[in-house]
């Protein structure tokens, strides 16, 4: 299964998750002397992904870890496997939802306020 | 707030810098939406989700949808009655 964190990127057949500024290219060419606030914005913005990538890595590491693996054996056997695949989709969907979830409470919030 | 000291930066400069720190704030607010959607997932993945299957079952999704508002409500009454415990006096 392809991911694609790029949600304005994503190709079809892939599974979007719904992350913001992944896999932005730097800009070519160089300006001369002057600092170009484009360039500064596009490391800034995929710094800030590859943080967020890594952190989603590591957490849903440690859940599909937790859910699919019970005595750890020599070697992580088929069912592990097919297990560690569909967890991690399946966390993906749920990072998904609860984002949704999330975005549209604090939007209620601020017409609220 | 910028502070331009003993530097010469022109006119122009200053105001590209400040347009900069405008678009860093804005890249760092999305960046912290994005750090509490990591830790509601965390905590709401523990509260909601079983065994993982080839999809997410309705009632799975509402778990995460209710896990959510839930966690907010929780962050919020904890933090309005902390502060009334401390305006009363309490440590």
């Amino acid at each position: 299964m392809r991911v694609c964190v790029h949600v304005r990127r994503c190709q079809e057949g892939s599974t979007p998750v719904e992350m913001d500024g992944f896999g932005s290219e730097f800009p070519a060419g160089g300006s001369g002397g002057k600092v170009d606030t484009g360039t500064i914005m596009e490391q800034v913005k995929v710094q800030i992904a590859v943080a967020n990538a890594q952190e989603l890595l590591q957490r849903m590491t440690d859940k599909c870890f937790k859910k699919c693996i019970g005595k750890p054996g020599s070697t992580l056997d088929n069912s592990e496997q097919k297990c560690i695949a569909m967890c991690m989709d399946r966390y993906m969907d749920a990072w998904n939802t609860v984002s949704r979830t999330y975005n549209s409470r604090l939007q209620r919030e601020r017409a609220r306020m | 707030v910028l502070h331009f000291h003993s530097y010469n930066f022109s006119a122009s400069e200053k105001a590209e810098a400040t347009e900069l720190q405008r678009m860093i704030a804005i890249e760092q607010q999305k960046a912290q939406f994005q750090a509490q959607v990591h830790t509601f997932t965390d905590v709401c993945w523990d509260k909601c989700v079983d065994s993982p299957g080839s999809k997410l079952d309705h009632r799975t999704e509402t778990c995460l949808v209710s896990c959510v508002e839930r966690f907010i409500d929780t962050t919020l009454t904890i933090t309005n009655r902390f502060t009334q415990m401390v305006q009363k006096g309490a440590h």
